[in-house]
């Protein structure tokens, strides 16, 4: 595990220590350490079935939701012990967007933007409109659907629904927004569309995305890590890592010999 | 490639394309012919005073079913508003929460309950209700029907909550909404159409089932007295009047039908519209 | 449909650095010169102090190139502009050592008696103003004033071989001057490398607005 740590000025919004997750009997993570900075975009990389999205989903015990999964280790959230929290509030401060676009179908573009605000019992007219301009503005599709606010959600493209998925993550205004391959059912438009959206939001709040495209890892992230067969293989800046990488499997990966 | 064998496949290609299309010329056919049947033979005994009259006493002609219509609205009805509640609420646990043992005998029951022979439900609903109070009544009938309504409520209600995909709750519970709240408010409106469908189409079946009426309704000649007493239904007195010696009553037993399959009908064709995207 | 790209601030920042090193680069020539027709050692000082400026931008730009490339994978005109800017970067940095190699030759000459020196005031007129060109048409992308900085390079050669003779004279008349006169062949020699760095970049903009490589071929505009 070389290099599991960055050592930089940044503050570490979470913090990841001998995480070990699974399905059932089957072990997923072996033990890993993650330092996740604030207001950073830090990608995980790494081959189908390293673990990369088991991390991630643990990070908003999302995991747990799946029938057998285990997690051990310590997740601490701003120094509070994540997995001892109550899972709906964390979710609150650490949200996620999904593989594929998932807007809610019944409901129209503004109420799901509204959702997650509604649905935790906001009821104020004019605030939650508020929030749905400014949710839909961060996730830069404002401008393209503010004139039809009232239209299913699924009326929308993918890459707009699965920009309408990030706004409805945003409204309830995490510390954290954790990206499940966010762009790997969307075109190249779709998919740069939301990487721009990414570098405008990480002033305000911290990105943690999974991708299996490390060429998004290394347009977007400060931070990369590569994981492999459920280890932390190498973790570091994205500028270091793409240029000189200190372990020789980073570099097969990232050079495309892996095999 | 071989033009002999080229043409045998086609000749045996076209032999079983027009088996499976006469197959499927069968079945839509019944329908058609039972219907048409109906219509031929019920048309005529229909009228205005048929909808709205009581029956006049056995031996003399004309009279109507308006205390079967009102009959069957009551006991239908009852068992909808208790047989579609419990189904679909058993189908939400199911769907949402039922795994191990407990969920699978649920399960297998409503299965097992979906094959069960209606008059047997009948003859349940005698033991537990009829039998203790002794008397048949409009609440036994209703009773009888929600036995049968509930299993297929339940199991519908399930399969069509199974079509939510399992992303659509990941993402209400990834916005840190506790798991009642994504139950109610995002999956099963979600489902909302194919729940209502499924449970109007149960109601359609019901309001046709015979033979768990025959001794939990019983049926009635005269109008309507309350939920304690017996009460006549549509397909009850479709039966009555099927059996007897009088060629008055098979022509009105013939109209009734007509009424009950038009309501059938009409539920069938609701259910399906609606479950149809906008 | 255009999006603004938060790559497109990167390459701007990119495109800001190289200028600010040209200009460095300008200012060195300049005053490289100054040492040598002034005949003031004092100017040796900022000069050297340049240099050490533009070697650290001289690493600087090469690692933000290959930040760039490794982390965008630049394609079309975003590549050619970073193929583009890691040569000139190349060629500013020989720009800077060839002015420090005037002014140093410049320090010596004056300590000496006057010398001729031939048509270098007007070789530096026409090297500083190609330098101060091709970076204008970098910075703007301009592909006119790129071909019309290349055709100034003849003017150039033809304005040293003319400073040759005239030294090569002068050497054969009198032999004391040879030491002296070595020199200014060399300051002219180093002026039209000036010249040449300057053809390259001009070179490199038009590969970079066009995607088409002129160098070494019959069409030189």
């Amino acid at each position: 595990m070389a290099e599991a740590l960055v050592t930089s000025a940044a503050k570490v919004v979470m913090s990841v220590r001998g995480l070990r997750a699974g399905y059932g009997g089957a072990s997923v993570l072996k033990s890993v350490n993650l330092d996740v900075r604030e207001k950073t975009v830090t990608a995980i990389i790494g081959p189908s079935g390293c673990g990369k999205s088991t991390l991630i989903r643990c990070l908003n015990r999302m995991h747990e939701a799946v029938p057998g999964a285990t997690c051990e280790g310590e997740i601490l959230l701003g120094g509070r012990d994540a997995l001892a929290l109550d899972p709906v509030l964390l979710r609150r401060e650490v949200g996620m967007v999904f593989q594929r676009p998932n807007p809610f179908p019944t409901m129209s573009i503004a109420q799901n933007a509204a959702a997650g605000l509604v649905l935790n019992g906001a009821r104020d007219r004019a605030a939650l409109a508020e929030a749905v301009e400014k949710s839909l503005r961060r996730a830069a599709l404002w401008d393209e659907v503010k004139d039809k606010l009232d239209a299913p959600g699924a009326s929308l493209s993918g890459g707009q629904q699965q920009r309408l998925c990030i706004a409805r993550a945003l409204a309830v205004e995490p510390r954290v927004l954790l990206l499940d391959e966010p762009c790997s059912a969307l075109d190249p438009i779709a998919t740069a569309r939301i990487e721009e959206l990414l570098l405008e939001i990480k002033d305000q709040l911290t990105v943690v995305i999974v991708t299996h495209n490390m060429q998004q890892a290394a347009r977007v992230s400060e931070y990369t890590a590569f994981m492999l067969l459920g280890e932390m293989v190498e973790y570091g800046e994205t500028r270091r890592l793409f240029t000189k990488p200190a372990d020789k499997r980073t570099e097969d990966y990232i050079t495309g010999r892996f095999g | 490639m071989n033009d002999a064998v080229y043409a045998r496949r086609r000749k045996v290609n076209a032999l079983m394309f027009a088996l499976t299309a006469a197959c499927a010329a069968v079945s839509a056919g019944s329908l058609l012919m039972i219907l048409g049947y109906i219509v031929w033979k019920g048309a005529s005994s229909v009228s205005w005073a048929f909808l709205v009259n009581l029956p006049k006493p056995v031996g003399e002609q004309g009279g109507g079913i308006v205390n079967a219509i009102v009959g069957s609205a009551k006991v239908v009805g009852l068992a909808g508003l208790v047989g579609a509640p419990v189904g679909v609420l058993g189908g939400v646990y199911l769907s949402e929460y039922g795994r191990g043992k407990y969920a699978f005998a649920v399960r297998y029951a409503a299965d097992v309950m979906n094959g069960v022979p209606s008059i047997v439900v009948g003859l349940f609903a005698y033991a537990l209700i009829v039998h203790p109070m002794k008397r048949f009544s409009a609440l036994a009938g209703s009773a009888a029907l929600a036995f049968i309504m509930i299993p297929t409520v339940l199991r519908s209600t399930e399969e069509f909550l199974r079509l939510v995909p399992g992303t659509i709750r990941e993402a209400a519970l990834a916005l840190g909404v506790p798991r009642w709240k994504v139950t109610a408010f995002v999956v099963v409106p979600t489902a909302g159409r194919g729940i209502l469908t499924g449970a109007l189409l149960a109601l359609a079946r019901v309001s046709g089932e015979t033979a768990p009426l025959v001794f939990t309704a019983f049926g009635n000649r005269f109008a309507d007295n309350g939920w304690l007493n017996p009460i006549a239904t549509l397909p009850h007195t479709i039966y009555t009047y099927a059996i007897s010696p009088y060629e008055d009553w098979h022509n009105q037993a013939w109209a009734a039908a007509l009424i009950l399959m038009f309501f059938v009908l009409s539920v069938n064709l609701a259910a399906r519209l609606w479950l149809k995207p906008s | 449909m255009t999006m603004k790209r938060h790559f497109d601030a990167d390459l701007d920042d990119l495109r800001g650095r190289l200028l600010r090193m040209g200009s460095l680069c300008e200012e060195m020539v300049h005053y490289a010169v100054k040492v040598v027709v002034e005949r003031d050692d004092g100017h040796l000082a900022a000069v050297e102090e340049w240099e050490r400026q533009v070697n650290a931008m001289h690493i600087e730009i090469d690692d933000v190139c290959l930040r760039l490339l490794a982390l965008r994978q630049p394609a079309a005109g975003d590549l050619r502009l970073i193929a583009a800017a890691l040569k000139i970067n190349s060629d500013l940095e020989r720009v800077a050592d060839q002015a420090v190699n005037v002014a140093e030759t410049g320090v010596y000459l004056c300590r000496e008696p006057q010398i001729k020196l031939g048509d270098i005031p007007r070789m530096v007129e026409v090297a500083a103003g190609m330098l101060k060109d091709a970076l204008d048409a970098f910075a703007r992308g301009d592909v006119e004033l790129a071909r019309e900085v290349i055709k100034r390079d003849d003017e150039e050669d033809r304005l040293k071989s003319q400073t040759f003779n005239e030294l090569v004279h002068l050497m054969q008349r009198d032999a004391s001057a040879i030491q002296r006169g070595m020199d200014i062949i060399l300051i002219a020699r180093n002026l039209e490398r000036i010249a040449d760095h300057a053809t390259n970049i001009a070179e490199d903009v038009i590969f970079m607005a066009l995607g088409k490589d002129i160098r070494h071929s019959a069409e030189k505009i």
